[in-house]
């Protein structure tokens, strides 16, 4: 089974003899680098590029093509060596003929393979735009063992900026000389040579000790200015370069000057570039087994809409597979009572030692039944865990948990996600699977963190002051990951904290500079945040109802807004509550949104009128807690609040990046 | 759809209710039919009222099943249709563990709370009448859970037309598999009937096996058949 790499996501390499191929669609030049731990490249001797197409184990094609075939020996790689990067660069880059951005071709897919053929993991590099030269991905030593990464780093400055980022001196020179060796010119252009038989292309590479791949000898690879290495009919066929079609890298292809057309010495390749994994059609398995997961295995139009998918049916089959074990649990209950109530009442049974044995044997029935239930849950149960592993890490930034590397790497998004992951969910069955909660966005709802005691177990054994303190906090955090999931300047949070109460817990948004203005204080400072966004949310659904969008004021930002409201309701008269109730309802609709932190009880003074503000808000508690019910069968499920791993300032990172993005 | 919410009672109250109904003594015709192989196909056309045991060819188990539903629309009356008597038939199933109705499919429930029977979505009017399904269940024997013993399979004429006014109508079961027909009911020009009980597939030893029942009824939804499947359980 292929694993299909997610931008970032590793995979494990069974193998250390390796091909990879390339399929851009479009000739680029194939090359790698071979970088110390810290990624570093120590000189130009260290890169594999067709002016130097074999080195320590790594062997590139010595032209420019559409489509290349790398292959790489990490036992021969020298151990200093701890990261391999396989790179792609557009040859037209440096004004010759041909695109001279990524975002112009169609996206390159590349395919780590192993030695006998068998695809390991592939990666379609997407999202590229006016980069000209690509890591594509990188081989990397993880505690002796490798790993592929997939990495899909582009780079404006071409081949030259990506080696100045990998430390080489002198970059600029280096990828002119590289890109000099497959600029178009008499001694390049590559006649259209007539296919080498497959056996004879093999006896070409002299030097090359072939791994037969029937009989498994691993022989070590001397990499050949002309590797071809040996390969079995399936993976030939994977790639979708068919042995009788187009001339393989190593036979040469026509120079890139012929900017993208088909090359001309084989018949044209009608097949989508994209679609070459699937090519070798795996055989169905049984149903017993089921395949590996994969992260995207879902319907959608981008990786976000995938995973975002992927999510909810894991959501859906756990809440299925939960449901049918409780009902054959039930069912055994109630068969057992029943079956006991009918020894009790079978007057002739109750002499002699018939009812004992009538109940034991009920007692096993339901037992029988019990374990059949349960084994069936187990089993789905774990089918789902092991798609949870490969879904968790592939989660983009909006989706995953604080703890997740991907922050470490978080950028301001170009565009919102689809939704944002609020906390996870599980069920008492297996309370360690855990679902994450994603939700629209825009939200269609104001949201409001419980700091009140409520029903919940966990927030029975916490004192009201670390309740709340935990409330506000985690209302922090949602804001940060809304923050962080908008562009730049398409969030504005407005806090209200008339007595100041929350200083502490707001410092983050305060200090990193990301709010409007700062938290408002007293009767003052709340209504007046609170009449702002009271007319805005006014003419924008005049606005909106007029249909007369663009007469809008020009000053007027398209932002969304958030309202974090801490300590409801201080600091608020009854016409700040009406404001107050007016947004909620008025405001989701014109992106005006709602974060209130409150205990119910603080506002017992308005009776039942305030009843339809709390129920218009979706309910999260800062403790776990299972008041959240599944839109399939009803279960409830545990909430449990996002955590920022201890001591950990990804917050304020993150809050720090929104915070420059803006300026 | 509309029309339809406020004449059924919900899911919940669908199933909690007491069976009120005593079982009539209307007659289920004759059962204990045999096996009808009419025509090419192994599809054994029913008359109403067989009853035939069924294993998948070969003698394997089945995996998973689907009874399809099809019947013509009626023809179009009034100046622009609005007039048209339509005929809105149902197709449902019933899930049970030894005799307890534990769960149901139909057009307000439409998959099963364990995800195992999914209904297609419900057909108001009808089709071309030309043998394709209308509506159809499916069922994912292999996640059926395990104290399920029988799944019943239904057809009621929701809109009150009986299978006499009905044109072209038929049901079938399918072998979801292959493709291929395991049994299949003509039901109009029937009797003054309103509801069948088509089938029932139920656990034997570790696989499954489908019983066709083509019991008539009458009834608009699956509820007011409950005391006339009890008996086939």
């Amino acid at each position: 089974m292929t694993a299909e790499l997610v931008r970032g996501q590793n995979h494990p390499l069974p193998d250390t003899r390796l091909e990879i191929r390339v399929s851009a669609g479009h000739p680029v030049l194939a090359g790698a680098t071979l970088g110390d731990e810290q990624g570093r490249v120590p000189g130009a001797e260290w890169i594999a590029h067709p002016g130097a197409p074999s080195l320590h184990g790594v062997a590139v094609p010595e032209e420019a093509a559409a489509d290349h075939r790398l292959t790489v020996d990490l036992e021969a790689v020298p151990g200093a060596v701890h990261r391999v990067s396989v790179l792609l660069a557009l040859p037209g880059a440096r004004g010759a003929a041909g695109a001279a951005r990524f975002g112009a071709v169609a996206a390159p897919h590349v395919v780590v393979a192993g030695r006998d053929g068998t695809e390991i993991a592939s990666y379609t590099i997407t999202g590229l735009d006016s980069e000209s030269a690509v890591i594509a991905l990188e081989l990397y030593r993880r505690q002796g063992a490798w790993k592929v990464r997939a990495m899909g780093q582009g780079y404006d400055g071409g081949l030259a900026a990506l080696l100045g980022d990998q430390g080489l001196e002198r970059p600029a020179d280096v990828a002119a000389s590289i890109l000099e060796t497959v600029a178009p010119g008499p001694a390049q252009v590559a006649a259209p040579t007539q296919r080498v038989p497959e056996a004879e292309r093999v006896r070409h590479t002299a030097p090359v000790t072939s791994a037969d791949p029937a009989t498994g000898t691993p022989a070590p690879v001397t990499p050949s200015p002309v590797t071809s290495t040996p390969v079995t009919p399936t993976p030939v066929a994977g790639t979708g370069a068919p042995v009788t079609g187009a001339p393989t890298p190593a036979t040469g292809t026509p120079a890139p000057a012929t900017s993208g057309a088909a090359p001309s010495g084989g018949p044209i390749d009608y097949s989508h570039p994209r679609r070459r994994a699937a090519t070798p059609a795996p055989a169905p398995e049984p149903r017993q087994a089921p395949p590996a997961p994969v992260a995207g295995d879902a319907s959608g139009w981008s990786m976000d809409e995938r995973l975002y998918n992927q999510v909810w049916g894991m959501f859906e089959d756990l809440a299925r597979t939960a449901a049918a074990y409780r009902s054959a649990c039930d069912f055994a209950e109630s068969r057992l009572d029943r079956e006991l109530d009918e020894t009790l009442s079978d007057y002739r049974s109750r002499v002699g030692g018939a009812n004992d044995s009538a109940r034991a044997a009920a007692r096993a029935r339901h037992d029988e039944l019990v374990e059949r239930a349960q084994a069936v849950l187990d089993r789905d149960l774990a089918q789902l865990a092991a798609e949870s592993a490969v879904v968790e890490p592939a989660l983009p930034a909006a989706f995953a948990r604080w703890d997740n590397p991907v922050w470490h790497a978080y950028r301001v998004p170009a565009e919102e996600p689809m939704a944002v992951r609020l906390g996870d969910l599980h069920l008492p069955e297996r309370s360690e699977l855990r679902i994450p909660m994603l939700v629209r966005l825009p939200l269609e709802r104001g949201l409001w963190v419980d700091s009140g005691r409520g029903r919940s177990e966990a927030a029975g054994l916490l004192d009201e002051v670390e309740l709340r303190r935990l409330a506000l906090d985690s209302a922090v955090a949602h804001t940060a990951r809304l923050l962080a999931a908008h562009p730049a300047g398409q969030f504005a949070v407005h806090v209200v904290d008339a007595a100041g109460a929350g200083a502490a817990a707001l410092a983050p948004l305060v200090e990193s500079g990301v709010l409007a203005a700062p938290p408002a204080r007293g009767a003052a400072g709340v209504s007046a945040v609170l009449e702002q966004l009271t007319e805005r949310v006014d003419l924008l659904q005049m606005a909106l109802r007029g249909g007369a969008a663009d007469a809008l004021p020009p000053g007027l930002d398209a932002a969304r807004q958030l309202l974090l409201v801490h300590d409801f309701p201080h600091g608020f008269d009854d016409r700040a509550v009406t404001r107050l109730r007016y947004l909620a309802d008025e405001g989701p609709s014109v992106g005006v949104h709602l974060l209130m932190v409150a205990d119910r009880q603080d506002a017992s003074a308005y009776g039942p009128l305030l009843d339809p503000l709390w129920r218009s808000l979706l309910r999260l508690t800062p403790v776990p807690d299972d008041h959240l019910a599944d839109p399939w069968v009803g279960h409830a499920w545990s909430y449990e609040p996002p955590v920022l791993p201890p001591g950990s300032t990804v917050l304020r990172q993150v809050l720090a990046q929104v915070a420059g993005a803006r300026r | 759809m509309c029309c339809k919410t406020d004449t059924n009672p919900d899911r919940v109250s669908a199933l909690s209710v007491p069976l009120r109904r005593v079982l009539d003594n209307r007659t289920h015709g004759q059962r204990g039919g045999e096996r009808n192989e009419r025509g090419k196909r192994v599809t054994v056309n029913m008359t109403k009222g067989q009853a035939i045991s069924l294993e998948k060819q070969g003698g394997g188990s089945l995996t998973q099943v689907r009874m399809g539903l099809g019947w013509q629309a009626a023809p179009r009356r009034g100046l622009f249709g609005k007039r048209t008597q339509e005929i809105d038939l149902d197709a449902s199933a019933v899930l049970f563990a030894d005799k307890q109705p534990v769960d149901v499919v139909f057009f307000r429930h439409l998959v099963s709370d364990d995800g195992s029977v999914k209904h297609t979505g419900d057909n108001l009017v009808g089709g071309a009448g030309q043998g394709g399904d209308d509506e159809a269940i499916l069922v994912d024997l292999q996640r059926v859970p395990v104290h399920i013993d029988t799944i019943v399979f239904t057809v009621n004429s929701f809109t009150g037309q009986t299978f006499q006014e009905v044109q072209n109508a038929f049901c079938r079961i399918v072998d979801e598999t292959n493709g291929q027909e395991l049994a299949r009911y003509t039901l109009d020009g029937g009797g003054n009937y309103t509801a069948q009980i088509m089938a029932k597939v139920h656990r034997v030893g570790s696989g499954w096996q489908m019983t066709a029942l083509g019991n008539p009824a009458n009834g608009r939804t699956f509820q007011d058949l409950m005391p006339a499947i009890l008996p086939h359980l």
